[in-house]
């Protein structure tokens, strides 16, 4: 897996914001966002898609587990492990 | 274990997410609507439904999805191991329902009324046996919440609920049976409660985002009661609050303002991309 850099990658920035918009908070890049609660399963499946749409991948199989998506961090390792781009 | 189709009845909101709950633990269902666009919606509904149930760890690994298959008609009951029914919350249309269900399974087939808040003994008048009627409320999204309300009507027989708590093993859920009455317990604790937090949205009291995080933070709440709302559907709620005023006389029941116009404009919440919230996934 790839370690994202300290500067933000554009992955990193895209998974952030879109974080940002619907949460209404700027997320950690290594926080757990699930864990102060309020965000349920269908937010993890929210993401799911997004990051599916965004970055032109398929997420199955045993990827398909909440701890891909519960930090911007653990996102970014998923999507560049799955080759996804930004402009996909 | 038995491998004859459950056939459940309505591909709405609750009927897809409890044949995603079925079909995720390998059981094979005859899914049922009337309107032929809920049938051609729904193998996406709960292709989706069983992603987020793997997502979350709530399906059995390693096991074989049961088969779906689509049907147009009550025709599909016929030796069913039992029947869901899940179709819209009113009684006229569920009463005639379960009347022609009756009429095509053999008896001591469990008959199963997913309502939310019609008395069991009420829609047993309309079936050939009562004793084989029991409700389950299931609650949305089926696949993820364990736990299930069972209503034992005063004429459902031992063998009935035996047969429903054999088959919410099967599927991992845990069940809590109860005594029939309007709304059992969860919708005659929870509409109420739905109507008061949108009437204090309506009053300005607070924002639905406010009030939401108020019952979240301080309350313990896990999903706030207005992103309920929408979860439910809008429109099934002031149904089932219809159904709970008539029988209770409980001036909370009536629904309120707000919902009303909600429901009247079509914005019933995820399943149509707008209520209390705006949603984009189920816009696809
Ligand atoms: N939505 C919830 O969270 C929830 C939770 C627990 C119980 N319930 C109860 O479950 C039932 C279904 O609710 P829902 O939210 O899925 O409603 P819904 O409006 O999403 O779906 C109802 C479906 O029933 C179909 N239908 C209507 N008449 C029919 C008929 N005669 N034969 C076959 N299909 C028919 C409709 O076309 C529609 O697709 C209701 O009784 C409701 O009160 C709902």
């Amino acid at each position: 897996m790839t370690a994202p850099t300290d500067r933000p990658t554009d992955v990193q920035s895209a998974i952030s914001a879109f974080i940002e918009t619907r949460t209404r908070t700027t997320p950690e890049p290594d926080v757990d966002i699930f864990a102060a609660g309020g965000l349920s399963s269908l937010f993890a499946m929210e993401l799911v898609v997004h990051l599916e749409k965004t970055f032109g991948i398929a997420i199955s199989g045993a990827d398909m587990r909440l701890d891909n998506f519960r930090t911007v961090d653990s996102m970014v390792g998923l999507v560049t492990r799955l080759g996804g781009r930004v402009d996909a | 274990m038995t491998t004859e189709p459950i056939t459940v009845l309505g591909a709405g909101v609750m009927g897809v997410g409890i044949t995603a709950l079925l079909a995720g633990h390998g059981l094979p269902v005859r899914l049922v609507d009337t309107a032929p666009e809920q049938l051609t919606r729904a193998p996406g509904r709960i292709r989706q439904e069983l992603r987020t149930a793997h997502l979350m760890g709530a399906l059995p690994p390693d096991r074989e999805q049961g088969e779906v298959s689509p049907h147009s008609g009550v025709s599909a009951a016929r030796g069913a191991r039992l029947v869901i029914e899940a179709i819209t919350e009113d009684t006229g249309l569920k009463k005639a329902v379960l009347s022609e269900v009756s009429a095509q399974v053999s008896p001591g087939t469990p008959i199963v009324s997913n309502t939310s808040s019609i008395p069991i003994d009420e829609l047993a008048e309309a079936v050939r046996h009562p004793g084989d009627l029991i409700g389950t409320h299931f609650m949305n999204p089926p696949a993820l919440i364990t736990t299930v309300e069972v209503v034992r009507g005063a004429r459902t027989r031992e063998a009935t609920l035996d047969a429903v708590r054999g088959l919410l093993r099967e599927v991992g859920r845990r069940p809590v049976v109860v005594r029939d009455a309007p709304g059992f317990v969860t919708s005659r604790l929870l509409h109420p409660m739905i109507n008061q937090a949108a009437r204090l949205v309506q009053e300005g009291t607070a924002s639905a985002e406010d009030v939401d995080a108020l019952m979240l933070g301080c309350l313990g709440h896990r999903t706030g009661p207005l992103r309920t709302a929408d979860l439910i559907g809008i429109d099934n709620l002031v149904d089932s609050l219809w159904v709970l005023l008539k029988r209770t006389g409980d001036e909370a029941c009536r629904p309120c303002d707000l919902l009303l116009r909600k429901a009247a404009d079509g914005h019933h919440g995820r399943k149509t991309g707008q209520g209390f919230y705006t949603y984009e996934e189920s816009a696809t």
